[in-house]
């Protein structure tokens, strides 16, 4: 064999924060339901916004109403991970939870549940704005659902990297792989800005991606409730999915 | 929160798909195709400086089963070397934890692009030289259960290689490669959902392969070889069960037919014997797949010895001629 050998490809291990959200414990499921409105709060926004053609104000007091909704076991316990994924179900709730505001005139305003959530839905507009509007809103919401996962995993890759003393991998991989340019630096060009030698680039490039693969990966096993789910989660997020 | 913009977030799908190479002797070059359980990738060895494919696992594939069967596969490649197989030069775990092998580069198209503006007799050659790994996979107890125009590919110099032999496994009775047998089925493959069952591609698989059968033998091979004989001739696979098609010789028809029996029993029982029908075709001889009506057959053998009819023809109207003019 010519090349290194790593072991297991991802996680196993970590506990869903699925099964925890759906737990009677309440201040568990606060944390979890939490989590999730971390990875969700964005793509549920931005596809009301679009769906449902609401206001921005309307549209922030219906997230933190379906978050609140979801601590207080409303939806949660009725999901099934064995029909459908966790995403297209929060979809399907959001949808739900929307057509039943209009039937009943019952929209709640922001503050009125039990749970408040500090989001940035201004941060949320401007993306909103900035994206392609030529899509669906369930396309959309999928888009950013796996933006937000980045997002999530990009954070926990910047901790890791800190905690070990290895931030100059997290700038060079942040340069490389997230700069807006059109075209990617060189390796070359890369050794010259942070002053390190092309081998240096190639392994600290080396090193964040598979640490960005491992935190992607981490983070979209909490996010899922079963091994099957968590792997057709993943091939969808890496286009692998075979239709 | 981290702001990603679309570009960002398509960078770090790519960066999530593409084969962390690093540290090994191949540098990426580009994405070539997608196949049932991987990726293949263009990639350069670094130290004989030549260009590979790099057929890679997926990140998470469907079943942990795969990183076998990737091996497997390999294992079955190396096994098989012959002018129609492509070479395997290395196989391994990238850094990433993918399992991967390494094999020749072949530079050409898929059979789907030899259908039209071929003449039917270059196609009916181009099918025996696809026959030709195939029989000598067979002669070695491999199977390889997804033969199909689109694993066929034509080099730039007109070599024919059968390609993805990711479903194959060996027969019952030979030894296998390892110590895993490849009879489990099996895995997915394009076209067909679901998992952990027995799949191929719809419309070349045959029916005891699309049953699941454990006996599925070569002669699931033979079948898929008259539905690419089918496709050849018509453009298109075959429907089920297989229809007609006036544009379709009749005893070409009947070879493929007779290659896609729903029972094996009634196929030909090997490529070669298939083979040697459509070179009887070829060579203007009667199929052994079909009964000729005396008109066929007078039509037969008068397109295959055209010339010498006519001349003989020819000949007996002068010599008519002669003696008419030589009684007057």
């Amino acid at each position: 064999m010519s090349a290194n050998s790593q072991g297991g490809n991802f996680p196993l291990t970590r506990h869903s924060i699925v099964s925890a959200a759906q737990s009677p414990d309440p201040s568990s499921r606060a944390r979890a339901i939490e989590t999730i409105a971390a990875a969700y709060w964005k793509p549920i926004y931005k596809y009301v916004r679009m769906k449902w053609n609401i206001d921005t104000e309307d549209a922030a007091d219906f997230t933190q109403e379906f978050f609140t909704r979801l601590l207080e076991k409303e939806f949660l316990d009725s999901y099934d991970s064995s029909k459908g994924r966790l995403r297209t179900f929060l979809r399907t709730c959001a949808d739900r939870l929307y057509m039943k505001q209009m039937r009943d005139s019952t929209r709640v305003k922001r503050g009125s549940g039990s749970l408040h959530l500090s989001l940035d839905f201004q941060e949320a507009e401007q993306e909103l704005a900035a994206s392609a509007s030529a899509q669906s809103p369930e396309d959309l919401f999928d888009k950013e659902w796996i933006r937000s996962l980045f997002a999530q995993a990009m954070q926990r890759l910047r901790a890791d990297c800190e905690s070990r003393g290895k931030m100059a991998a997290f700038h060079l991989f942040s340069r490389y792989d997230l700069d807006e340019a059109d075209s990617k630096p060189s390796y070359a060009q890369l050794a010259d800005e942070f002053r390190l030698s092309a081998t240096d680039v190639t392994n600290y490039l080396s090193f964040a991606r598979k640490e960005f693969r491992r935190c992607v990966l981490e983070q979209l096993r909490e996010m899922t409730a079963t091994d099957e789910e968590f792997r057709r989660e993943a091939r969808s997020l890496l286009g692998m999915e075979i239709e | 929160m981290t702001q990603l913009s679309d570009q960002a977030v398509a960078r770090l799908q790519s960066c999530m798909q593409e084969p962390d190479l690093a540290g090994t002797r191949y540098a990426l070059v580009r994405y070539l195709a997608r196949g049932g359980m991987g990726s293949v990738w263009l990639a350069e060895d670094t130290m004989l400086q030549r260009r590979v494919a790099l057929k890679v696992l997926d990140l998470v594939p469907p079943t942990d089963d795969f990183a076998r069967r990737l091996l497997q596969e390999a294992r079955i490649l190396a096994g098989l070397e012959h002018p129609g197989i492509v070479p395997i030069h290395d196989v391994g775990t990238l850094p990433d934890g993918r399992a991967f092998y390494c094999m020749k580069y072949v530079e050409g198209k898929t059979l789907t692009h030899h259908v039209t503006g071929t003449g039917l007799a270059d196609k009916l050659r181009l099918l025996e030289r696809i026959a030709e790994p195939v029989s000598f996979a067979h002669a070695r107890g491999v199977i390889h259960r997804d033969l199909k125009p689109e694993n066929i590919m034509i080099g730039a110099f007109g070599e024919v290689l059968v390609m993805d032999w990711g479903l194959a496994k060996i027969a019952a009775g030979v030894p296998p490669p390892a110590e895993n047998n490849t009879d489990a089925p099996m895995v997915t493959a394009p076209g067909v959902s679901g998992q952990g069952k027995v799949l191929g591609t719809h419309g070349y698989m045959s029916p005891e392969q699309a049953r699941g059968a454990a006996a599925v033998d070569h002669r699931s091979d033979i079948f898929s070889m008259g539905a690419i004989l089918w496709y050849l001739m018509t453009g298109s696979p075959p429907g089920n069960p297989p229809g007609a098609d006036t544009s379709v010789p009749r005893p070409l028809g009947a070879v493929s037919q007779k290659a896609m029996a729903p029972d094996p029993d009634e196929r030909y029982q090997s490529a070669a014997e298939m083979i040697a029908d459509v070179a009887r075709y070829l060579e203007g001889s009667p199929v052994r797949a079909y009964s000729e009506s005396p008109f066929e057959r007078a039509i037969r053998i008068y397109k295959r010895h055209s010339t010498a009819i006519i001349l003989v023809a020819v000949y007996l109207l002068m010599r008519l001629l002669f003696l008419l003019l030589a009684r007057r």
